[in-house]
């Protein structure tokens, strides 16, 4: 019987029939086109967010200015005359450059008006005057020109944001507005310059004042904060659950927990954050220090799990040569097989504070998503951070902060792109290969 | 490794200071969403113009707000909260309890708006309309049934045949918080069965007069009133709803909606004609006062008549002043931090 049935199984020989070939031949073709296709589709996504946001925002690193002719009248500045700091600094400076503007265009003299035009000017117009005279008290007494920053409307309007060819009603600048931004223009009074502003200053409810200065600083504050935790804990934790701890249940179950932190969303550190580091600890709300302790509770498990695959690659030779020849476990580990492991180890904590700079998420419970003018000065200084920038001014009502939502993403993005190609050098410098 | 160590110590030794520290000398505010456009304008005037520093404004959302306003006194906890409604009564309790003292502030009015496309033709509503369009109930012939209007020509011809699709604020926001109090109340008001039931059955008449539909005509679009914006610009059926400011700023993509013939204009809401329109407020810690640096100053700046009043710079933010004599009591009470009582 067993003969019968082996001699009844058909032998089998490759099909080599040309259709055949062609078929599969065709699905190899269609597989790659799919991957190429896939490829473009992600190519195609980035360039098209890289598009949207450059050409929103590009408009955002420059600033219309308006030129005035400032009489800097002592009577008005410093009566006394005695050049003192206070009563320099105390002067009314607004009035001073709102007269000046004003007093280029006499024929307007209804009040309405006359808001209507010094509109057109900045509110910070007076700072940028009281900061000529403090920094050159002899300019008193003579009559300068002074580029003043262009009001957030007008300044949209010459970036064609708001278009001449909408009816009146509908547009906040105003056929009467835009005559006088055209006599502006014929005198050659109105300039667009490099909005350092924006790179300098804080936060700011007008668009033409608003900058990144003070979200940057607080950005770098936390993230200092986070490594200055993150990192040595990190490391210590990889090096002993890889190195020195015995492996049975205990290590699983941790070595488990941390794989598992690591995905947790990042809301739930801010809800620990609260919970622990404000409502038991007492530390101040909005301070990076909280900031950068809750964002280290995040980026820890990363860290861990980078250091641990680091140290995993180093070979288990470089280990018993070092014991081999006397080493304690301990320096065969600091002398040996740490520095070998460092490049790795610092790629996955660069990668690691990446993420956190990128984070919003647990900052809205400890209070960071709030508006702060004052540049932080130290750790617990009310702050916020880049991204929070970003929501913040997504969602004001000015238009103008539509480019600067732009440029703010565009700083960030570029943080983001020097971060992550400091890894990769550090990865291809220094990463050795067995 | 000794380098870590010491840096671990330095972060330590830093959380010990700011435990230490108790004293802080700048005023915290946190609250609505929809004040914050207005705190934050006046915040940063005050940080300029006085020796102090500028305050730092949270938007956490009145009821959020509150919450923190009112979990006691000291430094750990905010000095003002501003809300887009009155306190509760429930909130002045808590309050009270941890012996907080409150002075109240109305600043003004904001209006909500309907609004839609410039690329297609202004609505004009009626709340009853408003109200038949999103609830989750509505009377037909007498009864009460599942809401059956797909299309805004279905409530009434004279509204134009495309499909109800309404862009509004989540539950947790102040803004749908007052558009259901204000408009869809409103309407549902004005059915004599619900009415009826208003006098006999409070409860029942506020689950069907505050219950907004959920099958996919009202979509909830988010706290960020800009990205509602973008998508009424992208899709012309589409209606939103959201603060005045934002439709005043974005007057050439938008119109709103009349309301029971009023237009949502400056005049109409502060006339109190338009009549989708509500009170801000900002809640002051007594406490605090002398204790925190500031505070009597900052209440003195935001009731000053270059502020709030018919020429102020809340004004280009879209605020809508309250009446003149108002203003003036207003100021009278909250620089002398009258107590509230409820």
């Amino acid at each position: 019987m067993t003969e019968t049935s082996a001699s009844a199984a058909p032998i089998q020989r490759p099909d080599l029939s040309g259709a055949r070939l062609k078929r599969r031949y065709a699905a190899e073709a269609r597989f790659r086109l799919y991957g190429l296709i896939a490829v473009f589709a992600a190519i195609g996504t980035l360039v098209l967010l890289l598009t949207s946001i450059i050409s929103n925002g590009y408009t955002a690193f420059a600033q219309h200015h308006i030129a005035l002719e400032v009489t800097f009248d002592e009577a008005e500045i410093d009566p006394t005359g005695e050049r003192e700091y206070n009563v320099l600094r105390r002067a009314n400076y607004q009035g001073i450059a709102r007269a000046s503007l004003r007093g280029s265009f006499p024929d307007v003299t209804e009040r309405r008006a006359k808001r209507a035009l010094v509109g057109l000017m900045s509110g910070s117009a007076d700072q940028t005057l009281r900061d000529i005279v403090l920094a050159n008290p002899d300019v008193i007494g003579t009559t300068q020109t002074v580029w003043v920053k262009a009001s957030d409307d007008l300044d949209s309007f010459m970036k064609g944001h708001i278009s001449r060819d909408v009816p009146e009603s509908d547009r906040r600048i105003k056929d009467r507005d835009i005559g006088w931004i055209d006599q502006l223009i014929a005198d050659e009074r109105i300039e667009s310059q490099f909005n350092t502003t924006f790179f300098t200053a804080g936060d700011s409810r007008e668009p033409e004042q608003a900058g990144i200065w003070g979200a940057t600083v607080g950005s770098f504050l936390m993230l200092f904060v986070t490594l200055v935790l993150s990192f040595p804990i990190g490391v210590l934790s990889a090096i002993y659950l890889e190195e020195f701890a015995p492996k049975n249940r205990w290590t699983d179950l941790i070595e488990v927990n941390i794989n598992n932190l690591a995905a947790v969303p990042s809301i739930v550190f801010g809800l620990l954050g609260l919970a622990v580091f404000l409502n038991f600890f007492g530390l101040p709300r909005s301070a990076p220090l909280v900031g950068g302790m809750v964002l280290a509770l995040m980026t820890l498990p990363t860290i861990i799990i980078a250091a641990r695959a680091a140290l995993k690659a180093v070979p288990p030779s470089i280990r018993e040569a070092a014991l081999g020849v006397g080493a304690s476990k301990l320096q065969a580990v600091t002398h040996h097989v740490l520095p070998l492991a460092m490049p790795g180890i610092l790629t996955g904590t660069i990668l690691g504070a990446a993420q956190a700079l990128g984070e919003t998420a647990p900052l809205l419970m400890i209070g960071m998503v709030a508006f702060i003018v004052d540049i932080p000065g130290g750790f617990t200084d009310s702050a916020t951070a880049l991204p929070v920038q970003i929501y913040l001014w997504a969602d004001s009502p000015e238009r103008a902060f539509v480019e600067k939502t732009s440029a703010a993403i565009m700083v960030l993005l570029a943080f983001l792109v020097v971060m992550n190609a400091v890894a990769v050098l550090l990865r291809k410098r220094f990463e050795r290969r067995w | 490794m000794i380098k870590h160590s010491i840096a671990v110590a330095a972060i330590a030794g830093l959380a010990l200071s700011a435990t230490a520290a108790n004293a802080r000398d700048q005023i915290r505010i946190v609250g609505s969403s929809t004040v914050f456009p207005f705190s934050t304008a006046v915040a940063e005037q005050f940080g300029k113009t006085t020796d102090f520093k500028t305050p730092v404004v949270e938007s956490t959302g009145s009821g959020g707000g509150m919450k923190l306003f009112c979990s006691g006194v000291g430094v750990g906890h905010p000095d003002i909260t501003n809300a887009s409604r009155r306190i509760k009564s429930s909130e002045f309790e808590k309050c009270t309890k941890a012996g907080i003292t409150i002075t109240e502030v109305k600043i003004g009015y904001d209006g909500i708006v309907l609004a839609n496309s410039k690329a297609s033709n202004a609505l004009s509503l009626t709340k009853k309309q408003i109200f038949q369009a999103l609830a989750k109930k509505v009377p037909v012939n007498g009864e009460l049934v599942d809401n059956p209007y797909k299309m805004w020509n279905e409530i009434d011809p004279s509204l134009p045949a495309k499909k109800i699709e309404v862009l509004g604020p989540p539950p947790t926001s102040g803004t749908r918080d007052a558009f259901v109090e204000l408009a869809m109340e409103g309407g549902a008001k004005t059915f004599e069965s619900l009415a009826a039931m208003r006098k006999s059955d409070k409860k029942a008449f506020t689950a069907v007069a505050h219950g907004i539909r959920e099958d996919g005509a009202y979509v909830e679009a988010g706290e960020n009133d800009n990205l509602i914006i973008q998508k009424l610009e992208a899709n012309p059926n589409a209606v939103g709803i959201f603060g005045f400011s934002f439709l005043d700023q974005n007057a050439d993509k938008i119109q709103g909606s009349t309301v029971d013939g009023a237009v949502p204009t400056f005049e109409n809401i502060a006339s109190g004609d338009y009549g989708v329109s509500r009170s801000l407020f900002f809640y002051v810690k007594k406490e605090h006062v002398g204790v925190v640096p500031g505070i009597a100053e900052f209440v003195s700046e935001f009731t000053n008549e270059g502020t709030w009043g018919d020429d102020g710079y809340l004004l280009d933010k879209g605020l809508i002043p309250l009446p003149a004599a108002d203003r003036k009591a207003m100021r009278a009470s909250s620089t002398g931090m009258a107590p509230l009582s409820m």
